[in-house]
């Protein structure tokens, strides 16, 4: 690896104000878990390397009925899913945080960085995406907010300009009668890449039995993980049902624009995308009656 | 040459001072700056879990930590594992189960099974089997590894 | 239900108890010394530079600005090695060879896979060294590459070697081929055979090129003295093989290298070859300081010795009854850049659980633009048995037989005559197959959605020569010193062999591993030879204390040698029963009557030890994904005698997880250009903990004629029956005929599309 300075900020002003003079000199670590790979690997160089664990904004991880959660950016997967109110509210969320790596990478690695990192096969991506995440930018400009279906914009680039970090990601609270799941589709059990991943939330009504509003996300069948808005919305006012859920299922495989590379085939990885839309939503529905 | 950094951290209960580049990973500190090299390298990028330390309380793999995280810090390898009255009861199980084989991952997969027994001490094979995913071993086939820390567990 | 079964009939008193090994605290506090734990005062990093290309010709190396980087001590190129200054007239018929191993080390003319050394250097640290490669230049002609081994066998495939010729069967051909070796052994009639068969079956089946996989990555410290004495301090399953290979390529004495082997962190035949070892040594006399060198993971994958892949057509031909008449077979093997695939053992292991009389093998070992395989774990076999085993099942389909009924129907044994010709000793395959029959597993009810498989394997375990000297202390503790690194246990089994023949406990020897200058020449830890040919040596040079310490108490009570017997550790008087000696009480006597004792052996045993295994394997498969999960597997094997049980089950466990892997997930994938795309553990897919369920082990003891206590070895066949074992499980849970290894998820689905099914 090549040399690179280290700094560790302990506001974001101050962070901020060392990512604008460095430019497009300076890469932020959090878990370090892709980005130390991607430099050893000679992928990624960065002659400073911008600490942000010292933040006290982005180890965040507070939950309020009215306000939703707040997830520090730079909170590693472990406490997200050993938070018992946040286990509890979100399983959806819990679902990606468990499949990040093993335990070892779930001791460092971060939602925040797996959005910022912005793989085609981000695990959290579709999981927040299906959330409503919203993402909390902090700049030499002031704060703004980006939706986390805009977030990644080509593999391994995201919407983050030049000064500025991801302090946190919002999502509101579940709505009642929602439930959400994430799934991919890996070859082995562990410790591997997402052929495909599907992260789905939907919200039935008080019976249970019709959907009233619903949304999916895709991973790994594009550039950058896909807002399925066609799927989801075509199960807004339907009847729970298999047709209602096979016909979201084809709108998602319609959705998806994969290559084949080596960890799977077009064919495969649309007709994965069918098997795992309908997986989850089965699974988000069940959590949506309680279950 | 490029700048280094002075840590200071804890190593198995001992606070240390240390020099370093930003660019060395932790690993790379407790072998070559600190000459403990009973965390073994791998593969470098954590895919294999040979290096895997626990840094405050937590499993993580060294190669993907900076030694300069370190600042503060209390780290625990393997060489802290055993105390003068005797080798702690997960050393003695795979001892005694034939749990290793060439032995590179065993110092990774000890620690790794001490931190969930830590935490969870009656975890059974199911648990035991998830947890230790991020450790590959090559030689055993991770039966008599499993069979090793089950023997510590509570789990009946 | 019993996980671990033992079936023996001989019992002993320290052969096949399983006491704790001696390495073993060292290696759960982690103090044992690996390789790369070697570190000498003043120490620089090595690192190579490697083709980025499969296949160039190297038109100019330019190493002037690494030289000039701060911190740099010394580049070498293939320059610096003894073959650039020889002439083809001064080699002779060493030139080949001479210019293989030395190119294999350092690129001469052209680069032969990605990964191929172009040049190295040393410097003060890592990083340094790491940022200085990136500054030599070197110009290279890219040339069409081949890494498929039928592609490179055809005749207008891109050459490898322009000037190599196809040997076949001692004759030379008449134009350049990859194809560098043609082997084919027959036996009775085949025509005949066939046209006798009810049924005769013959299909394709193509293997991927996988890895071995160890975690420990190769490294090496060399120093180079002042005085000429070069010591190399490695990772190695043979230090004299080290020792042979550095002192080859650099044209120095075979005794001017001293080889330490440090503890090896897992090799399974990939840590033979000497990648590293003469390129620091170069380094290290350009210096005139320590050098040592650490391969990444990726260099592993790409520029160690991975498994050849393979393509094969297999034939049998059967009687109604399941009797086999005829058996065929082409096999191809790529070999990597320079020949050498294990094609002839394939040949020797295809057909050698079956007791068949007609019978035709053909090999080809064939060089392509990947990296030059190495062994790996019974290399050749599981290739083979991936195709026979999988034709047999569907013979088995076909004829409604039962598929361990059938192997026992047409099992081979004492007598058998195998096609290339060597007829078996006393074998326990019918023993494992009846093991097998009988076992829970195989008794039990399937469950719907589970496909349940059955196959066997075959490796010969051979022999080669080990040495051993013991030492008695005169507390009565023995010293044993061997030259067999110890991958996996073998200081305790070899330790054990030797308590059991002194007649004194376990804990009374103690084993240690010694360098190159210590001992006699020892054959590599490898081919499940150690424990038996090692374990006979120790059993010599026991014999050899016996008979010393025998002399010794004649000396003492002033007797003939004759009149005294060594009986399960006591030395006595025949006929004077007040005259006895426990070992420990001679022992103390050692220091006044003569002096120490050291008995000493060296042997080169000859035969095979034949080790058989068969696998049970119970597999489900997601219809929707593809995945198979394996939910049972039982591994029965004949180790002729166990010496340590626990690490027997261990070396069954551990092949069959590998062949798990190879089955289902392992290979390496090439792009358009012939790179490797997954040099990393996270997309080269061994399993996992989570990936697998215990593995049941029955261990057979049928006893090896060849060694006094039955001992086979153990090593290799238990990862020879697994692919073809899941690939029929798989076949019994889907209906597809799975003929291509690995039998990804994706393998399954395409499958399913072509049958009309999703």
């Amino acid at each position: 690896m090549e040399p690179f300075d280290f700094v560790s900020p302990t506001t974001i002003e101050e962070a901020v104000k060392t990512l604008a003079s460095a430019g497009d000199q300076a890469r932020i670590l959090a878990g370090g878990t892709d980005l130390l790979v991607q430099m050893r690997a000679g992928r990624r160089t960065a002659p400073l390397v911008v600490d942000i664990k010292g933040i006290p904004e982005l180890n965040v991880l507070s939950y309020d009925a009215s306000k939703g959660l707040t997830l520090g950016a730079a909170v590693p997967c472990y406490k997200i899913y050993e938070d018992e109110t946040v286990a509890k509210v979100y399983p959806g969320l819990i679902d990606a945080a468990f499949l990040i790596g093993g335990i070892q990478i779930q001791g460092r690695a971060s939602i925040g960085g797996n959005i910022c990192n912005a793989a085609p096969s981000g695990d959290a991506i579709p999981a927040v995406i299906a959330l409503r995440g919203v993402c909390n930018v902090a700049g030499p400009n002031g704060t703004r907010e980006i939706l986390c279906e805009d977030f990644c914009t080509a593999p391994g680039q995201n919407a983050l300009k030049n000064g500025e970090i991801l302090v946190s990601i919002s999502i509101p609270a579940p709505q009642a009668n929602s439930g959400a799941n994430y799934l991919r589709f890996i070859p082995r059990n562990e410790m591997d890449i997402a052929v495909v991943g599907v992260g789905t939330s939907v919200q039935l009504d008080a019976s249970g039995q019709n959907f009233v509003s619903a949304r999916i996300a895709l991973a790994s069948v594009a550039p950058t993980p896909v807002f399925a808005t066609e799927a989801g919305d075509s199960l807004a006012g339907k009847a729970v049902s298999e047709e209602a859920i096979q016909q979201a299922s084809e709108l998602a495989m319609a959705a998806a624009k994969p290559i084949s590379d080596m960890r799977g085939t077009i064919r495969q990885r649309i007709h994965l995308i069918g098997v795992f839309t309908r997986r989850t939503l089965n699974i988000a529905i069940e959590r949506a009656r309680g279950g | 040459m490029p700048g280094v950094t002075h840590v200071q951290s804890t190593l198995n209960g001992e606070v240390i001072n240390f020099l370093c580049e930003p660019r060395q990973s932790l690993l790379e500190v407790l072998r070559d700056v600190l000459g403990m090299t009973g965390t073994k390298e791998g593969c470098n990028d954590g895919n294999c879990g040979a290096c895997t330390i626990i840094l405050d309380g937590r499993i993580v793999d060294s190669c993907l930590v900076l030694g300069v995280e370190a600042e503060g810090r209390e780290m625990m390898t393997i060489e802290g594992m055993a105390s003068a009255e005797g080798l702690h009861p997960l050393q003695q199980s795979f001892l005694e189960n034939a749990a290793l084989q060439c032995g590179i991952c065993t110092p990774g997969f000890l620690l790794a099974s001490k931190s969930l027994l830590d935490q969870e001490p009656d975890a059974d094979e199911g648990r035991i089997r998830h947890w230790l995913a991020g450790n590959l071993c090559r030689c055993t086939g991770y039966d008599k590894i499993i069979r090793a820390v089950m023997q510590v567990s509570t789990a009946k | 239900m019993i996980s671990n079964q033992v079936l023996s009939e001989v019992e002993f008193n320290v052969v096949g108890k399983r006491p704790l090994r001696p390495d073993g605290v060292d290696k759960v506090t982690g103090r044992a010394q690996y390789g790369d734990d070697t570190n000498l005062t003043g120490t620089l990093r090595a690192k190579v530079l490697r083709s980025p290309h499969p296949h160039a010709r190297i038109k100019s190396i330019d190493t002037s600005k690494a030289e000039a980087f701060p911190g740099v001590r010394a580049v070498v190129t293939a320059k610096d090695l003894p073959f650039a200054s020889l002439s083809k007239d001064e080699l002779g018929g060493e030139y080949t060879a001479l210019k293989y191993a030395s190119d294999h080390m350092l690129a001469s003319d052209k680069a032969l896979f990605k990964g191929h050394p172009i040049a190295a250097l040393a410097a003060v640290n890592a990083h340094v060294a790491e940022s200085a490669l990136a500054l030599i230049q070197v110009e290279y002609e890219v040339l069409k590459p081949v890494v498929d081994v039928r592609e490179a066998m055809k005749d207008d495939a891109p050459l490898i070697h322009e000037d190599l010729r196809t040997n076949d069967m001692g004759e030379t051909g008449d134009k350049p081929s990859n194809i560098a070796t043609h082997m084919s052994y027959s036996t009775g009639d085949i025509d005949k055979g066939f046209a006798e068969a009810d049924l005769v079956m013959e299909n394709e089946y193509t293997t991927a090129t996988v890895h071995q996989g160890y975690i420990e990555p190769h490294n090496t410290t060399a120093f180079w003295n002042s005085d000429g004495q070069l010591n190399i301090w490695t990772s190695t399953q043979g230090s004299f093989q080290v020792r042979g290979t550095v002192a080859g390529v650099l044209r120095i004495p075979v005794s001017q290298v001293k080889v330490i082997p440090m503890e090896i962190g897992g090799g399974f035949g990939g840590k033979i070859t000497a990648y590293l070892d003469a390129i620091c040594a170069v380094l290290s006399k350009k210096t005139g300081a320590p050098v040592k060198a650490l391969m990444t993971r990726t260099e592993v994958f790409e520029a160690s010795g991975p498994a050849p892949a393979s393509w094969m057509r297999v034939k049998i031909g059967v009687k109604n009854n399941g009797k086999m008449t005829a058996v065929e077979a082409e096999i191809a093997m790529d070999a990597g850049a320079y020949p050498g695939s294990p094609a002839m053992q394939a040949i020797v292991c295809a057909f050698a659980c079956y007791d068949v009389e007609n019978g035709k093998v053909d090999g080809y070992d064939v060089v392509d633009n990947k990296p030059k395989t190495a062994a790996y774990r019974a290399p050749g076999s599981p290739q083979a048995a991936f195709a026979v085993e999988s034709l047999i099942d569907e013979i088995c389909g076909e004829l409604k037989m039962d598929p361990i009924d059938f192997r026992l129907l047409n099992a081979a044994k004492e007598g058998t005559r195998r096609i290339e010709g060597l007829v078996a000793r006393r074998i326990g395959l019918v023993e494992c197959l009846e093991a097998a029959r009988d076992h829970d597993h195989y008794k039990a009810k399937l469950d719907e959605g589970i496909g349940r498989g059955v196959a066997c394997g075959y490796w010969p375990n051979r022999g080669f020569q080990s040495s051993v000297v013991m030492t008695v202390n005169y507390d009565g503790v023995v010293s044993l010193i061997m030259g067999s690194v110890d991958i996996g246990g073998t200081r305790a089994s070899i330790a054990q062999q030797a308590a059991e023949t002194l007649g004194i406990a376990y804990e009374d020897v103690k084993p240690t591993v010694v360098d190159t200058d210590s001992i006699g020449y020892t054959f590599i830890t490898g081919g499940s030879r150690t424990a038996f040919a090692t374990g006979l040596a120790a059993i010599n040079a026991a014999e050899d204390v016996k008979s010393q310490m025998v002399s010794r108490a004649a000396k003492i009570w002033d007797t003939d040698e004759d009149d005294i017997e060594y009986v399960a550790g006591i030395v006595q008087h025949k006929s004077d029963e007040e005259l006895k000696f426990t070992f420990k009480d001679l022992a103390r006597q050692l220091a006044t009557t003569g002096g120490s004792i050291s008995g000493r052996a060296s042997v080169d045993p000859t035969g095979e030890g034949n080790g058989y295994a068969v696998h049970i394997v119970d597999v489900t498969v997601d219809p929707d994904t593809g995945k198979t999960d394996v939910t049972r597997f039982t591994a029965v094997q004949d180790a002729g005698k166990a010496v340590h049980p626990s690490y027997v089950e261990g070396q069954m466990q551990g092949g069959a997880v590998q062949g798990i892997g190879w089955a289902l997930n392992e290979e390496y994938f090439f792009d358009d250009s012939g790179k490797m795309m997954n040099p990393t553990f996270l997309d080269y897919r061994m399993p996992t903990s989570l990936d697998l369920p215990m593995i049941d082990t029955v261990i057979v003891e049928v006893a090896n004629p060849g060694h006094p206590y039955g001992v086979r070895g153990v090593g290799e066949a238990s990862i020879v029956p697994p692919m073809a074992a899941i690939g029929n499980a798989v076949h019994a849970a889907t209906g597809h005929r799975m003929r291509s290894l690995p039998i990804t998820p994706g393998r399954i689905l395409e499958a399913g599309w072509e049958n009309g099914r999703s």
